[in-house]
């Protein structure tokens, strides 16, 4: 009796739900009952999982980007410091060793090492690279660190009184030397055969006699009889290919001797720890030039 | 009456209680199962000696160091190739197997399949067969209800944690976790798969059963594009069969079919069809049928085959009187046998080629060069040397292409650029500053040839040196 009161499509024998468009009925396949309690269960736990976690956003704005906060209280910036912590916990494995080891025993020391320049590189991308780049390799008036050629010196020690003090600086104990302007002291043909004479020596030609005593009595003081400098008062190497105004031309010489140009390098002493100076001296001296 | 045309878009699982079943494929899924069931828990156990440094078990996916061993075979992360090509081989020799004998995959080697029949023999020693379960199951609560089904669910957790806990021996070395587990020593992660695991085991073996094959699995869904006439498919003979209909000995077989209507077929099938009405989606070719019908036949003295293994061209043949035949070659067959073969040959190319030492160079994109007090150039490099053999090893570095170059190796230590260490099984990564006194032109090929110091393995790599911006 009850069968017959069914809708039976008679092609298939499957039960129909009664519906009938345009002479085309619907079967009821019925699904698994499991899957409506699967569809239940998922919407149990999307209900557990508003109590644990933030969820909704409220008009008072509890949580750290407003909205309900959630039982566990969980943001992501509560991760992001849980994280941080648990690298800390890792640095400070190495960094109590790095404290007491000396540049030499770093280099030396292949964990100490990376540590340094894993540390270094991140500084100084966030400190040094607005001046030095990004790859360190400078500009126009600001040094390019990867080459072996050091205004201050490029040993461990001079770069990292250099980071620390930095150069004319407004710290005390700062390098403060600088070049002073000749426009003053000398001719014009004077500083035009000074400039002959330095280009000369850059390019190992013979040198004109007229830039012979210029030279000796004004320049060697700081850049050496034979132009090669003197690292610890900041006189640069005349000779080699690497120049920080320019590229070494004759009237570039002369508007240098005339009215020199001085960088200036901040102090970090403050800004940066003794650590963090110490792993960007290792970062320096490795890019390619240290001595 | 209103109540009856109501429509039920949802529908109780129907409770299966499939018959013991004995005959061939019973037999050969009994050994099947054993097989199967021996491999996956006993796999892990194998050991397979390669030497110091490097585990020593023959299947083992370590996840902490980045590496998987089979047997001969070890892969690196970057060689998850060798994986897809694995499991595109799997795929298509089931699709071969499908189109050649029908769904014998589901009947008899699906994990779903076998494990639902092992946990029906624990039912069945416990409870009995189908009809003292089924009468069990509706008799009131009982001490001798609840301990049989006690035993039963206890029994099904058991195996279920054997199963999750062989699955976690493939990700660790197994004697090791062994010991931490006995200890109660594990990690979360090793806890929270064999917990998922036990219960998905004893939640799908246990009760979903043919709700898998039938409602969750994808294959079950696609196979029949992998069907032609050719197939093997598990066939009620209709022209024999009927008409149907209740026989007493004695009877004569004129003027009516062999099937008696014993419903022996549909007792034993473990997805709960009746192979008479014809090929169903639900049917995992399992041939429990086969073995229930053709047991009727012997004691009918009949002949056996009246539900078969047969394919449907030679049903057609049969009805026009025409001579079965058994087509394995055809288009599909030959399309599967030709993708096989290209990535089997593919595969096995790659894995015997596969060298010890591999040599990658990356040039620095900033600064590109740098130039040095007295003119020459330097290219900044960094490298990174595979040591996929299991020793320590040192390499040299030479390179070639630029006249005069000098390497020198940036790093911790005095590292000379003709003794580069490198660890068993692992990468070592150096910084290498290559200067080029005399320069001829701005972009020259450089090639860096690397290699072993003690041994004849060597690798290059070719790579750019720049010397000025453009």
């Amino acid at each position: 009796m009850s069968q017959n009161n069914k809708n039976i499509d008679e092609l298939s024998n499957v039960e129909t739900t009664g519906h009938e468009w345009d002479g085309i009925k619907e079967l009821n396949n019925p699904s698994p009952r499991w899957w409506l309690w699967v569809f239940f269960l998922t919407c149990i736990w999307a209900i557990g999982y508003w109590v644990v976690y933030p969820a909704w956003p409220t008009l008072s704005g509890q949580g750290e980007r407003g909205g309900t906060k959630g039982r566990q209280e969980w943001t992501q910036y509560k991760e992001l410091r849980q994280q941080q912590e648990a690298i800390l916990t890792i640095k400070a494995q190495y960094l109590a060793k790095f404290q007491n080891s000396s540049f030499k025993e770093i280099m030396n020391d292949e964990s100490l090492y990376k540590f340094a320049i894993a540390g270094g590189r991140s500084i100084f991308k966030e400190n040094c690279a607005t001046c030095h780049g990004t790859g360190g390799s400078g500009s126009h008036g600001y040094p390019n660190l990867n080459d072996d050629d050091w205004i201050w010196g490029g040993s461990f020690e001079d770069i990292y009184s250099t980071i620390k003090y930095g150069v004319r600086s407004n710290h005390l104990d700062t390098k403060t030397l600088a070049m002073p302007e000749f426009s003053d002291i000398l001719s014009k043909d004077q500083v035009s055969d000074i400039a002959e004479y330095v280009v000369n020596l850059t390019k190992g030609k013979n040198l004109p006699k007229k830039g012979i005593v210029l030279y000796k009595e004004n320049c060697a003081y700081c850049h050496g009889d034979k132009g090669t400098g003197t690292r610890e008062i900041g006189a640069p190497n005349l000779v080699d290919s690497i120049w920080l105004y320019g590229d070494g031309s004759k009237d570039q010489i002369i508007s240098q001797i005339k009215h020199p140009k001085h960088g200036v390098m901040p102090y970090w002493k403050e800004r940066l720890s003794e650590d963090a100076i110490r792993q960007l001296t290792i970062f320096v001296h490795s890019l390619g030039g240290g001595k | 009456m209103q109540n009856h045309n109501k429509i039920k878009l949802f529908e109780k699982q129907k409770r299966i209680y499939s018959k013991r079943a004995w005959g061939r494929y019973r037999k050969i899924k009994w050994v099947i199962m054993i097989v199967t069931l021996g491999i996956y828990y006993l796999a892990p156990w194998i050991r397979w000696d390669r030497g110091p440094n490097v585990p020593d078990q023959a299947i083992l996916i370590d996840i902490l160091h980045s590496r998987a061993y089979f047997f001969l075979i070890e892969i690196w992360p970057q060689e998850i190739y060798y994986i897809a090509a694995l499991l595109i081989f799997a795929a298509v020799t089931l699709f071969l197997i499908t189109s050649l004998f029908g769904r014998v995959w589901c009947g008899f080697f699906c994990p779903q399949t076998v494990w639902t029949d092992l946990f029906i023999w624990v039912e069945r020693i416990f409870q009995g067969d189908r009809n003292a379960r089924m009468k069990l199951d509706k008799s009131p609560f009982s001490f001798n209800k609840f301990w049989r089904k006690f035993a039963t669910h206890i029994t099904w957790l058991l195996i279920s944690l054997a199963t999750s806990g062989a699955w976690v021996f493939y990700f660790n070395d197994a004697p090791t976790l062994m010991e931490n587990i006995l200890n109660f020593d594990i990690s979360f992660g090793v806890a929270s798969w064999i917990v998922s695991l036990t219960l998905s085991t004893y939640l799908m073996a246990g009760y979903a059963r043919e709700q898998v094959c039938t409602y969750m699995c994808p294959y079950a869904r696609f196979q029949s594009a992998m069907f032609d006439k050719d197939s093997l498919i598990i066939s009620y003979d209709k022209q024999r069969g009927e008409p149907r209909g209740k026989y007493k000995s004695g009877d004569s077989w004129d003027g009516r079919g062999h099937c008696v209507n014993c419903t022996a077929c549909v007792q034993v099938c473990p997805m709960g069809i009746d192979i008479r009405d014809g090929l169903q989606m639900e049917c995992i070719a399992c041939g429990m049928c086969i073995d229930a019908c053709n047991g009727i036949m012997r004691k009918l003295s009949l002949p056996e085959g009246l539900v078969r293994y047969d394919t449907i061209r030679n049903q057609q043949y049969r009805k026009q009187g025409k001579q079965e035949s058994v087509r394995v070659l055809r288009s599909r067959t030959i399309y599967y046998s030709l993708i096989l073969l290209v990535i089997g040959s593919l595969m096995l190319y790659n894995l015997l080629t596969r060298s010890l030492l591999e040599l990658h160079v990356i040039h620095d994109r900033n600064p590109l060069f740098v130039k040095l007090s007295d003119n020459s150039i330097r290219n900044g490099y960094e490298i990174k040397i595979l040591n996929k053999s299991h020793y320590d090893k040192n390499y040299s570095l030479t390179v070639s292409g630029i006249d005069n170059a000098m390497i020198r190796i940036q790093g911790a230590g005095n590292i000379e650029s003709n003794n580069l260490p490198v660890y068993a099984n692992s990468t070592g990564s150096y910084r290498v500053f290559v200067t080029a006194v005399d320069m001829i032109s701005n972009r020259n090929q450089i090639k860096f040839l690397l290699k072993e110091n003690d041994g004849s393995l060597s690798d290059e790599y070719i790579s750019v040196f720049i010397s000025e911006d453009n």
